[in-house]
């Protein structure tokens, strides 16, 4: 094994009441790619953020080499060779790539003039060891989101950096783009990079990583080498308990088909969408990130208006022009962006409950602040809703709590056609699995659901039937049975892909 | 924002009560209860114009033209006393408030229906507004000989002993109080305002609920426009210049987020509440006019930073004890 190049000892940090990370060290080496595990809120990004001078240590440091060093700024990690990829880019759409790269270290001429050919060169040799398909001049918004994770990757390079983060960089990838990033991990390993990985998904930790370590509760409980680990150890280890099994068993009784697309059809996101859904059925909607899924799913809410195609409830045509004409037919949408589009942040647990049905909450359009309760009590309950008081505002509870509260709000709108996109995304192991729960307990009850998901196991988990998309259109179907993983990925990357 | 006080209002109040009492002591005859009621009147304006601006400010919009509204419809008003001084001052007010309401469809059509930024859309009507006041009235100003005794008498009018403005500013605030905490337009405003994504989810409209807040906004600013030029028994192409800005203070100092989605009645209440006591308390205390301004200007500033400060996001509670401490913290 190489000598580390960056050690972590004892790093413990507080905020105001809270100690988000205690007594936690390890160390990463040359040439190897570490996975970083955990839950949601297991203090992972507290590492990250320590590790790229956002936050400083309370107590313990960083060492590299034989030197222990602080970071007082972000600039002080670049300077020590340490970058970061985030999550969601946080870069500059309207400026160059090559701006992009050099943000805040440009190279300069005389009286600080930016050197621009200097820039524009330098740039154009990063994308090339990259292996980039855009020019160095291009905006960055024009790109893609893969292209702009290899502008941030080019941009570490171009801080000389040897220790590289990836703050879970697949979340919005696909499959494709996802490879493409692993032949880059693979490269900056060859070349002596440390990297630190951080992502919720097994399947890529033991495709990339080399070591693993996990956290809980701001506590390191584990570290190892990936091939002596299974991801059932993982999980029990990130959970601190056995899971068992993650999806809940049902016994589906189908009644009568309640929403049916017929060729429904968009000018530019998707094309022939046509399925029909009975009380107590979940259909499953499987594909690569931007497969239209998303779009589909808008346009039944009435959030888009189809070109072509009929969308029918209870074999009767229905227009749906705006999301309260979709509400009025008994159709929820739990959206994919919590923070964007479910829960108002600074509204109460009751108010975000009662938001999609203030008139069943009301008379004469006065609140009924007794009915709001009542109802926020009842589902709060029934989704086990953690949280100190229905009053507490939705901002303050984690993201697995907003996710039952923004169930909650749709369940309150008593709805028949429950369309559910990508429920558990970004929810820790133990919300995924309760929300699992909840919508096999709701499909058992009659409701018909459509669910949205990028994680193949929830959509085989959970499904019916399973609708896989490629590129807008129905690349196949599957029936529960007869389904296996090879195969809906295979339908998903569409014919002649690789599978 | 559903309860009447939160604890931002019980500081602001506690600060307002402090700097009357404080006035009070360097000269007592501004507690008596003549000199109370009498910044209750001057502020009455205040009150209702700051509350009309807080329901477009929790839509995350802003109004500049409503102190353009107050001038033009009091303008209005003056001019038709002279011409119909036997009509029934009760069709004047109903005509004032009509005619607010409509300045204030123009900016709400204009903003919902042209996706146009509300400030954008009210400066604009803001010069508009004041230009009609001076083509409506050729550049005349009307004093109160141009009025009708019974015009210039409600104002002075008091029901029990209070001033009708106070009664009027009265009904308005628990109107308002009404609207924004206990109606499904009032919680559509702050959903709009706080994630107006989720809000359309929800199938409520952003555009819809512009249309009614500055619609309701304008009928305020007539009311207070009839009120204004009958109290003061002037009008002139320069009444309440610049009193949106006094307006929009109130509403910041108040503790309405300029973002959105927050603030309460009683915030915005106590908001305009200091301004009125700063600029009627302060000449009894022989501080001149400028040192008001840098007061206001200083506490506006003072406010934002309070409000910056408790809206800066809490530690995660990550740690187990954490979590245990923050449960019993909240039952106890």
């Amino acid at each position: 094994m190489p000598a580390p190049i960056l050690d972590l000892t004892h790093v413990s940090k507080s905020f105001p009441g809270v100690r988000a990370l205690e007594d936690v060290g390890f160390s990463l080496s040359p040439g190897e790619v570490t996975a970083l595990i955990g839950e949601n809120g297991a203090g992972k990004s507290t590492i990250v953020k320590i590790l790229t001078g956002i936050y400083t240590p309370d107590e313990g440091g960083i060492r590299i080499g034989d030197q222990t060093v602080t970071f007082a700024s972000p600039r002080g990690a670049w300077a020590a060779g340490i970058a970061a990829i985030h999550q969601e880019t946080v870069m500059f759409d309207d400026l160059s790539v090559a701006e992009n790269i050099f943000m805040g270290h440009m190279p300069t001429g005389a009286f600080g003039r930016v050197d621009w050919s200097a820039m524009n060169e330098r740039s154009r040799a990063l994308l090339q060891r990259l292996e980039a398909d855009f020019a160095a001049d291009a905006k960055l918004g024009t790109l893609g989101v893969a292209q702009k994770h290899l502008v941030e990757i080019a941009r570490a390079l171009s801080h000389d950096a040897r220790i590289i983060i990836m703050d879970e960089p697949t979340s919005a990838l696909s499959a494709r783009e996802i490879g493409d990033l692993f032949a880059i991990v693979a490269q900056l390993k060859a070349q002596g990079c440390a990297i630190l990985f951080i992502s919720h998904k097994f399947d890529e930790i033991f495709e990339i990583a080399d070591r693993w370590v996990c956290l809980r509760d701001g506590r390191k409980v584990g570290e190892g080498a990936v091939a002596d680990v299974t991801s059932d150890d993982l999980v029990k280890l990130m959970v601190g308990r056995d899971v068992g099994d993650i999806f809940p068993k049902r016994s589906p009784r189908f009644g009568a088909t309640v929403l049916e697309a017929k060729d429904l059809s968009n000018a530019t996101e998707f094309d022939g969408l046509s399925f029909a859904l009975r009380e107590g059925e979940i259909i499953g909607f499987y594909g690569l990130v931007g497969a239209g899924r998303s779009e589909a799913m808008q346009c039944l809410f009435g959030l888009s208006a189809p070109t072509r195609g009929a969308i029918l409830i209870d074999g009767a045509h229905v227009n749906i022009g705006s999301p309260r004409d979709a509400i009025a037919a008994r159709i929820a949408y739990v959206p994919e962006d919590r923070q964007v589009q479910g829960a108002v942040l600074p509204f109460s647990i009751r108010a975000n409950t009662t938001l999609a049905s203030l008139a069943a909450h009301a008379a004469g359009g006065f609140l009924a602040r007794d009915k709001e309760l009542a109802t926020t009590r009842r589902l709060g309950g029934e989704l086990s809703v953690k949280a100190a008081s229905w009053e507490q505002q939705a901002g303050q509870l984690s993201g697995g709590n907003q996710q039952k509260v923004v169930i909650a709000k749709w369940l309150a709108a008593d709805p028949r056609i429950l369309i559910l996109d990508e429920p558990t995304k970004g929810i820790d192991i133990g919300s995924k699995a309760a929300v699992h729960e909840i919508i096999g307990a709701l499909a058992d009850k009659g409701m018909a659901i459509l669910l949205v998901s990028s994680e193949l196991p929830e959509v085989m988990g959970m499904s019916d039937q399973i609708v896989v998309m490629n590129e807008g259109r129905v690349a196949k179907r599957f029936a529960r049975a007869e389904a296996t993983p090879e195969a809906v990925v295979a339908a998903a990357l569409g014919e002649g892909a690789r599978a | 924002m559903s309860r009447l006080f939160a604890n931002r209002d019980f500081a602001l109040a506690a600060i307002v009560l402090a700097l009357v009492l404080l006035i009070g002591a360097r000269s007592p005859v501004f507690l008596s209860a003549g000199s109370v009621v009498g910044v209750l009147t001057d502020t009455s304006f205040l009150f209702m114009l700051t509350l009309a601006q807080m329901g477009i400010i929790l839509t995350r919009g802003i109004d500049l033209s409503v102190a353009a509204n107050v001038g033009l419809v009091g303008m209005v008003s003056a001019l038709a006393s002279r011409a119909h001084p036997d009509a029934p001052i009760i069709l004047i007010v109903v005509m004032a408030i009509g005619l607010g309401a409509l300045l204030g469809a123009v900016n709400g059509a204009l903003i919902s229906g042209f996706s146009i930024p509300p400030i954008v859309v009210t400066l604009g009507t803001l010069s508009i507004y004041r230009g009609a006041i001076f083509l409506i009235a050729g550049g005349e100003w009307l004093t109160s000989k141009d009025m009708t005794p019974a015009f210039l008498a409600f104002p002075a009018l008091n029901i029990l002993g209070v001033p009708i403005l106070i009664v009027i500013a009265a009904l308005v605030s628990v109107g308002f109080w009404v609207l924004f905490g206990h109606t499904r337009i009032g919680r559509a405003l702050y959903a709009v305002g706080g994630n107006p994504v989720a809000a359309r989810y929800c199938g409520v409209d952003l555009g819809r609920q512009q249309f009614f807040v500055h619609t309701l906004a304008g009928a305020v600013s007539g009311l207070c426009g009839f009120l204004w030029v009958s109290r003061y028994g002037i009008a002139y192409s320069d009444i309440a210049q610049g009193y949106e800005l006094t307006i929009i203070a109130a509403c910041v100092i108040g503790g309405v987020s300029i973002a959105g989605g927050i603030g309460s009645v009683a915030g915005a209440l106590l908001g305009a509440l200091f301004l009125g006591v700063v600029v009627n308390a302060l000449p009894v205390i022989n501080v001149s006019p400028f040192w008001q301004m840098l007061i206001s200007g200083a506490v506006i500033l003072a406010a934002v930073v309070v409000n910056a400060r408790g809206s800066r996001r809490e530690g995660k509670i990550i740690l187990r004890e954490a979590r245990q401490k923050a449960a019993q913290g909240s039952a106890a």
